[in-house]
């Protein structure tokens, strides 16, 4: 019998998994790998250069090392995960903090929640982000409520629930979700996305130390492709802040994790055209920074924000919003929202869906030069400016956008071909 | 290990078994007719008796015949060619995003088939490739599916974990671990609403057997006697994790507790028709039953896992010896001189020749259009808003 075998056979050691075949993680060192190893926590604030994945298996081993009450779990983490995030833990926590769970998200989620309730610190990993739903309830019922709903008596402070998100290249519909608007719609709970190695060591052990339930989602396209100076030593960056990572005059883009390096890359190729790009990194979804986006969009008068996940309530809904209530006045062109599409994550159509630097590109052009040469505009008088026989905001409109995208050469990059099947709205 | 014995009033045609000529071995599959093979039953002892919980397990004995056999060994051998395939189009960089290989396991697709009618439902996980093949899928549709083709059986817009077809009841592949069992149960209730005394498989691995989701259908089976059959196909890792490491009881046929149980050899396929056929019956009568099987799979759990970190080789390759379904099969066709041992090798040359055609007929298949990224969103004539990323300049009506 197979299960016999397999019972004799003691299986211990790490597996070898890769993403096989990433084409934006081909700069893969397989040397960082074991230099995170060597790593001490605590020794000094020497720096050395290390990718997401060893960076954040660096943060785990801090985290388990300076809290004997921390715990690691989740699928195949003992092994070290599937994208080497825990490779070592349960070689020196031992098995008893660091260990495998059976593939059960509901479980693994409500587990951590009483692990942390009893003052733990629960770090739960779920493999992908796109199986987390199983766990939905028990994040938004479970989690988030349970300080609330118990007059402070109880809390899960102590969970940490990390899971890799986002596009790869070519991970299909259900490993390139990102579903971060889900949770920032849930008061009790604390949504992170790092932007690369540094930012993710800070970032994580602020999560794991902070005295609400944190959910942690790693950019999985950077796991190997993202290699940076990351200090050796224990330190933590401050969650709900937002961090202005390129300082510019004439439009703020606000974005978080792996869509950054598209938007940067716009913003480089826009100036370029002259044009000045400001770029903040929300680090932190919820509660998010108002304050510096609303300081960043008052200077430059206009916001473009871009992220995977679908437009249509996503979280740049959101920031749109709140930036039309504190700031209306001094808009100069409307928010740009540059997204995924409207659509389940799609397999080989992922370049199209995708809100890469070219449709960034298109939008901070548009955005830019709408309100640029219109001096109504400028001066906020909205009517006035739509009556001037010059200004751009006419042919702006919403519904002569709509009347354009019949004709096959317009529209920058999507443009589904009109046919009989598929009528394009006239 | 195995016994023959011929049926008692046919034995007496006995020297009709070995006239076997080679044209029989060129057209194996779906072009005997009962001139060319022999059609009578002969009655196969299954290897490793069944174990039950809360019934009496079926008879070991289980019938067969000639053309039964060199069916099996066909198809089989054409999964196991078509996940190859797979595998070196997936290294190729040919086929893009999750691949889960099916090879070790053929003997559970290919003897469930036998047992059911397409009116039966079948629904599985994401290792689904050779049970779209078995329910009657075309090689082409899935090699078009695996590469995200146009003539692919989801139009390649599902990919490796999202075969589907529904004309012959094959509900499809789905990504989420466990997410299908409770799916299972509503197509069964339909079923049984009908009255047309129809059943569905619900397959699940040993990993998606902790999920939660089992539970719950299993109690929703049972509370209403639905004609469902939960299938464990336990290959005795999910993903990395031995079953042992992972459920506290690895003997997944007695889970359901309430629910009755039945531990298959899953490297037999005469042992998983048999009891496939008499689940079918249980069911129909007495509600819902739990078939493990025990199998294995020999590639790793996707194409990022070689396999053979969590086992060893010597597992492994002990497994292809020992309990290979499609060396089973070969034995038995051999010792009772159904075919020669080269009818047999030329069957695999065809089953390759098909294999590297399909290939390369869906590598002929283009792109789906760039439209279908937004079709089937929403159904057609809601007259839903797919938008683009400005919700401006790209916006189409879905159609």
């Amino acid at each position: 019998m197979a299960s016999d075998v397999t019972r004799r056979i003691g299986i211990v050691g790490g597996t070898a998994w890769r993403w096989r075949g990433a084409r934006r993680m081909s700069t893969s060192t397989s040397t960082s790998t074991s230099s995170a190893a060597k790593t001490k926590s605590s020794s000094g604030s020497t720096k050395k250069e290390v990718n997401l994945f060893t960076a954040i298996n660096q943060a785990l081993h801090i985290a388990l090392d300076t809290d004997p009450r921390a715990y690691v779990f989740g699928e195949d983490v003992s092994f070290g995960g599937v994208f080497r995030c825990t490779i070592g833990l349960a070689e020196r926590f031992g098995k008893n903090r660091v260990f495998n769970t059976p593939l059960c998200e509901q479980g693994i989620v409500g587990f951590a929640i009483g692990l942390a309730a009893m003052g733990n610190r629960a770090i739960s990993e779920i493999q992908f982000a796109d199986y987390i739903y199983p766990a939905f309830d028990q994040i938004v019922n479970e989690a988030a409520k349970f300080r609330y709903r118990s007059g402070n008596q109880f809390n899960c402070g102590g969970l940490t629930i990390r899971a890799p998100y986002g596009a790869v290249g070519h991970g299909g519909h259900y490993h390139s979700q990102s579903p971060e608007a889900f949770f920032c719609h849930v008061p009790g709970v604390k949504v992170v996305i790092p932007r690369g190695p540094q930012q993710a060591k800070g970032l994580l052990l602020s999560c794991i130390r902070d005295p609400n339930p944190t959910l942690f989602f790693e950019p999985k396209s950077l796991y190997r492709l993202a290699v940076e100076e990351v200090p050796e030593n224990d330190y933590m960056l401050p969650l709900s802040l937002a961090e202005v990572i390129r300082e510019g005059r004439d439009i703020t883009l606000v974005g978080w994790g792996a869509q950054l390096s598209a938007m940067e890359e716009a913003c480089k190729e826009a100036e370029k055209d002259g044009i000045s790009c400001e770029l903040i990194d929300l680090r932190t979804l919820l509660p998010w920074d108002k304050e510096t986006v609303e300081a960043s969009v008052k200077k430059t008068g206009r916001l473009l924000v871009s992220h995977e996940a679908p437009v249509t309530g996503g979280f740049g809904a959101e920031i749109a919003a709140s930036v039309a209530e504190r700031c209306f006045l001094r808009l100069e062109a409307p928010v740009a929202r540059i997204c995924g599409l409207d659509t389940p994550f799609p397999l080989v159509f992922e370049p199209f869906y995708l809100p890469n630097k070219n449709k960034i590109l298109d939008a901070i052009k548009s955005t830019v030069k709408s309100s640029r040469s219109c001096v109504f505009a400028r001066q906020q008088n909205i009517w006035l400016a739509l009556m001037h026989p010059f200004c751009p905001h006419k042919q702006k409109q919403p519904v002569t956008g709509l009347i354009e995208s019949g004709r096959p050469d317009s529209g920058p990059t999507v443009q589904p071909a009109p046919s009989a099947d598929h009528p394009v709205q006239q | 290990m195995s016994l023959i014995q011929l049926s008692k009033n046919q034995s007496l045609h006995a020297a009709l078994l070995l006239p076997v000529t080679n044209s029989v071995g060129a057209h194996l599959r779906r072009h005997f007719s009962s001139t060319e093979t022999d059609t009578r039953t002969l009655t196969i002892e299954t290897s490793v008796p069944y174990t039950g919980h809360k019934l009496e397990p079926p008879s070991r004995s289980v019938e067969t015949t000639q053309k039964e056999l060199l069916t099996f060994f066909r198809e089989m051998s054409l999964m196991r060619r078509m996940e190859i395939a797979a595998d070196s189009l997936y290294k190729a960089k040919l086929i893009r995003g999750f691949c889960h290989l099916y090879d070790g396991q053929e003997a559970v697709a290919v003897g469930m088939e036998a047992a059911i009618t397409k009116k039966d439902n079948v629904i599985t996980a994401y290792r689904d490739h050779c049970i779209y093949l078995a329910r009657g899928g075309t090689l082409v549709g899935a090699f078009a599916e695996l590469m995200g083709r146009r003539d692919g059986c989801s139009k390649g817009k599902g990919g490796s974990m999202h075969f589907y077809k529904k004309d012959s009841g094959f509900y499809g592949g789905h990504g989420i671990v466990g997410a299908q069992t409770p799916l299972g149960c509503g197509l069964a209730f339909a079923q049984k609403y009908l009255k047309e005394e129809h059943v569905t498989f619900t397959l699940y691995g040993d990993g998606a057997a902790n999920q939660g989701q089992l539970f719950e259908a299993l109690n929703m089976a049972a509370l209403w006697d639905l004609p469902v059959i939960l299938v464990c196909e336990n290959n005795h890792y999910g993903m990395g994790t031995a079953e042992w490491r992972a459920a506290k009881s690895p003997a997944y046929y007695k889970r359901g507790d309430y629910v009755p149980g039945l531990k298959v050899d899953g490297m037999d396929v005469l042992a998983v028709k048999q009891a496939c056929k008499f689940a079918k019956e249980h069911v129909l009568k007495n509600g819902p039953i739990i078939l493990e099987m025990d199998t294995y799979r020999y590639h790793g759990h996707s194409m990022s896992d070689p396999g053979s970190t969590y086992r060893t080789r010597d597992e492994i390759s002990g497994i292809r010896q020992e309990r290979d379904p499609i060396e089973r099969v070969r034995k038995l066709i051999l010792s009772h001189d159904f075919a020669t041992e080269k009818e047999l090798k030329d069957t695999e040359k065809e089953v390759r020749k098909e294999v590297d055609d399909a290939i390369a007929q869906a590598k002929e298949s283009p792109m789906p259009d760039p439209s279908e990224l937004f079709t089937n969103v929403f159904v057609k004539g809601l007259g839903a808003d797919a938008f683009g990323v400005d919700r401006k300049e790209i916006r189409t009506v879905l159609p």
